[in-house]
């Protein structure tokens, strides 16, 4: 599966937007993701978004993630 | 500074407070008579949040002193229910849903009631300049303006019959 | 016990009445206690000692003089706040706001408190401490901020987001680059572009209650703090941490809310009320002055925006790009890049690029404000596309509309949308009346989209049934806006019980898990949720103690319309038992009644709002009113309309003032010239005329009943839709908000 990532969270990437990862819930992937670019570990401590076919997860790790969709990973949002 | 003893009547019952020359009514409402309805928004008279009657005359607070009410009748938000009842205005306010943090709302209610008195049927337009110097930031004033006017509808009603 | 959260379009009894709220009374009679009305024994009045410079350093603050003072019984300086924060650099710059550490950094910064047995030797104990600065060059202003010549904020910052990494100091804490495709390609194929520099002044929220707690905390490191915020327990942690405190031993009690609008997300002066209580060992009351409200709260950021957008003779957009710099006060923020990710959120692009910078400024730490940064990005782009309609000699509606993004559209900040009210809210205002309504001489009508994420977050949610059969709705989400009555009509529906019978309460700290702030327009949202899953849980109980009563399975007994009923014939004698029967035996059948429930409500689905305006411009005097506005928006489901279209009308009222009249207005020597109302003027009643409100209600797929948060999204579209009016009807195009009557003037001028 791949997550696809934006903003200042590609840096920590070496600049890559879409990242190989595995897993079956979001925190699965994340660990994933992290094992590949440890870098990205401080974004996910200071908090991050993370897509799923369009829905916005912010804190649920234990989200499954359906067959074929869509995870992008975004900063972390602040609302009024 | 020594205080000035100060004889007045709030909401129709008679009170004696001692407060420094310079205190502010809004001060002596709030913390001297633990009148806490009548809100500080700004201190300097922009947001109506204070208002009270000062006989039957509208007034921000916290633009009197403390010491200026001696021998006067205050009328506060706490004054408006009479013998358990809610006032119209008060009613209203809640059917249309015109406060949602309620911080603006006794002075609007003070406003609006001192409004009615004068005017038992004022128009939109004059519902709007009436309450301008009233701030609220949470409702567009729409259905202020709207409680306004059927509470007026009701008083007018009650006074027929 | 995990619940199904997917939406499951049931029929409603209750939800969507106008029930009037369970706090109605206590706000109309003066009860009501907010942030200010609390009071203790033995209470000290807590001032604060602020910066008279926009950057200076504090060489010395010599407080003998007023320590001195008869009735002075604590004075705090940074010195007296140790670094907690264990190298975390959010949580520093949260304490370096409530209390400068040898530099004050904008004009209000604070630099030391005072608690006096009252207001008037407090104040005389300020006027006794002397503070020796010496003054640093500031600079305030976003653009010129970000030159390299620029008077640096803070050393240690370097830009994130750019590569290769840079080694020097910049007041651009952060780049952002959102989108997708090549707009290169895409704007080669357009017939026309259109390419505009906007700019947008520093508004504050302008709730009408300012900051206020009562503070206490003991030697033992126990302490209670009641606060006006949009999130208690965010606050606890936030003062815990920064002041090495317990959380469990800071009990934090939400008042009534005085309104917040993002600006009571954060603390301010609270810490420093628990350090005077802790200094002194006295309850310590601390109630900012507007003065400071606008000083050294958290206002919105300056923008300064570059949006570029080419199309189609046929009306499709092929490309758009947007530079978007935004002002974060003294410290580091994220809006920048937030008006990055929405900016370009209502279209569908195949070729889009926006950048956002983040700039520090000497002005206050800049707080989150109704969809924060959303507003600002959409007056550049809103106003593009309507020049771009006008290019093409399209109707801006149509345009729009032609280009909304819909479901399957991969969003501009990256993921593809699901159901989405973009369109329709469009379409509505095509064809509301509105629209039809035919516009006199110096009249002008515009139109503009918005668009809000939405979230929901962690929230937990108790639920007690009473011997009576009423229900006590413990919630730890803030009441903002009247989400009490929400959440009883919710509760209300899934117990089949009567409105009236349940009451709800804002839980302190001590008597909840940890609820994430109101904020995000999750209020309704996510506690809506938690009180459907603790009713849920709660029915579940007294289908057993039904099912004792009656020596049945549990599995042959259904909830139904607030009674349980036994299923089957073989039960056909078993007469059904109602809440209150259940209630009225639950002593003998196993002791109260509860649920409970504690869920991280997330997938809040995103929301859409179209915005329609009519204005009249003087062109003598460049003053404008406001003559007929309209706000078309997708709530998902609308559980009390009346509050839904009070948010609707609210934020289109924020809106307004934003667009017209409001905005910070900075001195050469970097101090604010209008901190109060008085020349900070927000709309009055007699500045605005009704607002028509429509309510569309596309469900959300993530909650049961369908909800999507309604509280910001309405701030969005006004600034841009109010930019079109106002430059329908004098004909010259208006790039600079406020649009103040000197503005517009100038901009009739420079077009002559």
């Amino acid at each position: 599966m791949q997550i696809r990532l934006s903003g200042i969270l590609c840096q920590a990437t070496g600049g890559a937007s879409t990242v190989e990862v595995s897993g079956a819930t979001i925190g699965d992937i994340l660990t994933s993701l992290v094992q590949k670019h440890p870098a990205i570990q401080e974004h996910l401590d200071d908090g991050v978004a993370v897509a799923v076919n369009g829905e916005i997860y912010r804190d649920r790790r234990d989200q499954v993630i359906p067959e074929g969709s869509e995870v992008f990973l975004l900063p972390r949002i602040e609302g009024g | 500074m020594s205080g000035v003893t100060v004889s007045a009547k709030v909401n129709g019952d008679a009170v004696q407070y001692v407060c420094p020359p310079n205190e502010s009514l809004m001060d002596v409402l709030r913390n001297r008579l633990n009148l806490t309805g009548v809100k500080e928004g700004c201190g300097t008279g922009d947001c109506g949040a204070c208002s009270v009657t000062l006989d039957d005359r509208l007034v921000c607070s916290c633009l009197v002193l403390g010491a200026e009410a001696e021998g006067r009748s205050i009328g506060t938000v706490e004054g408006i229910s009479q013998d358990g009842e809610l006032h119209p205005l008060q009613t209203a306010f809640i059917d249309h849903a015109a406060l949602q943090c309620g911080i603006c709302t006794p002075g609007f209610l003070v406003a609006a009631k001192s409004l009615l008195g004068r005017n038992p049927n004022p128009s939109e337009e004059e519902i709007r300049y009436a309450l301008a110097g009233n701030l609220c930031r949470c409702t567009g004033y729409d259905k202020i303006v709207r409680a306004v006017q059927s509470a007026a509808k009701v008083m007018r009603k009650q006074k027929k019959s | 016990m995990p619940y199904e959260t997917d939406y499951t379009n049931q029929k409603f009894s209750v939800i969507g009445n106008r029930v009037n709220r369970p706090d109605g009374v206590d706000k109309v009679t003066g009860r009501a206690r907010y942030g200010a009305d609390a009071s203790a024994a033995g209470q000290l009045v807590g001032k604060i000692l602020r910066s008279p410079h926009a950057h200076a350093l504090i060489k010395k603050i010599d407080t003998s003089k007023a320590e001195k003072l008869p009735g002075v019984k604590a004075i705090v300086t940074g010195d007296d706040f140790p670094d907690f924060t264990g190298g975390n650099r959010s949580l520093m710059d949260t304490l370096e706001n409530c209390m400068a550490r040898g530099r004050a950094l904008y004009d209000g910064h604070a630099v030391a408190a005072v608690a006096a047995v009252d207001a008037q030797t407090a104040n005389e104990a300020l006027k006794l401490i002397k503070v020796t600065y010496k003054k640093l060059p500031h600079v305030t202003d976003v653009d010129e901020a970000m030159k390299p010549s620029a008077p640096v904020v803070h050393d240690w910052i370097r830009t994130a987001g750019i590569e290769p990494a840079p080694t020097t100091a910049s007041n651009i804490s952060q780049r952002n680059e959102f989108g997708h495709g090549d707009i290169d390609v895409g704007f080669a194929e357009a017939d026309v572009i259109i390419e505009k520099t906007f700019k947008t002044e520093q508004t504050h929220q302008g709730y009408i209650e300012p900051h206020a707690c009562l503070a206490t905390l003991g030697p033992d490191g126990s302490g209670e703090l009641w606060v006006t915020t949009q999130g208690h327990f965010t606050f606890r942690n936030m003062c815990a941490s920064l002041l090495g405190l317990d959380v469990a031993k800071l009990k934090v009690t939400s008042s009534e809310i005085g309104g917040g609008f993002g600006g009571k997300t954060h603390v301010w002066m609270e810490p420093v009320a628990l350090q005077l209580a802790r200094k002194s060992n006295r309850p310590v009351k601390l109630v900012m002055t507007r003065e400071e409200v606008f000083k050294a709260t958290g206002p919105t950021s300056s923008t300064s925006v570059d949006v570029k957008i080419g199309a189609k003779k046929n009306g499709r957009i092929t490309a758009a790009s947007a530079e978007l710099r935004y002002q974060s006060g003294a410290f580091p923020g994220m809006w920048g890049m937030l008006g990055a990710m929405t900016s370009f959120a209502c279209y569908d692009l195949k070729h889009v690029k926006s950048v956002g910078y983040d700039v520090l400024c000497n002005r206050p730490k800049v707080a989150a404000y109704r969809a924060p940064s959303a507003p600002m990005a959409a007056f550049g782009v809103e106003s593009v596309i309507d020049l771009l309609a006008a290019e093409l000699k399209m109707d801006p509606v149509e345009f729009r509309i032609k280009n909304a993004a819909k479901k399957g559209t991969r969003a501009s900040y990256g993921p593809i949308y699901g159901p989405i009210g973009i369109g329709p809210t469009l379409e509505a205002v095509k064809n509301h009346p509105h629209m039809k309504k035919r516009l006199g001489k110096n009249q002008g009508r515009g139109v503009a989209c918005g668009f809000w994420f939405n979230f929901g977050g962690q929230t937990c949610t108790d639920l007690n049934i009473g011997i009576d059969g009423s229900v006590n709705l413990t919630v730890g989400t803030v009441d903002v806006g009247g989400s009490r009555a929400s959440l009883a009509l919710i509760a209300a529906e899934e117990l089949g019980v009567d409105y009236d019978q349940v009451r709800v309460t804002i839980g302190d700290t001590s008597s909840l898990g940890h609820n994430d702030t109101t904020e995000g327009s999750r209020g309704t949202f996510s506690s809506g949720m938690a009180t459907i899953f603790a009713a849920r849980n709660a029915i579940d109980v007294m289908k057993q103690r039904a099912a004792d009563t009656w020596g049945i399975p549990v599995e042959q007994v259904v909830w139904e319309e607030g009674v349980a009923r036994a299923k089957g014939r073989q039960n056909s004698n078993l007469p059904p038992l109602s809440l209150k029967e259940i209630a009225a035996k639950s002593p003998r059948t196993g002791g109260p009644i509860a649920g409970h429930n504690e869920v991280v409500a997330d997938g809040a689905g995103v929301s859409f709002a179209s915005h329609i305006c009519d204005v009249e411009v003087d062109p003598e005097t460049g003053s404008t009113r406001v003559i007929r506005y309209t706000v078309v928006q997708d709530a998902g489901k609308a559980i009390h309309p009346d509050y839904v279209e009070g948010q609707f009308q609210g934020g289109a009222a924020q809106g307004i003032g934003w667009a017209l009249n409001e905005e910070y207005i900075y001195g050469e020597d970097g101090t604010l010239q209008n901190a109060g109302f008085l020349d900070y003027r927000i709309p009055v009643c007699s500045d605005l005329p009704f607002i028509d409100t429509e309510i569309l209600e596309i469900p959300n797929p993530n909650h049961p009943y369908g909800v999507r948060g309604v509280g910001e999204t309405s701030i969005v579209p006004p600034l841009a839709a109010i930019g079109n009016a106002v430059s329908n009807a004098v004909g010259v195009r208006m790039t600079h908000v406020p649009m103040s009557p000197p503005r517009i003037l100038k901009a009739i001028e420079d077009a002559q």
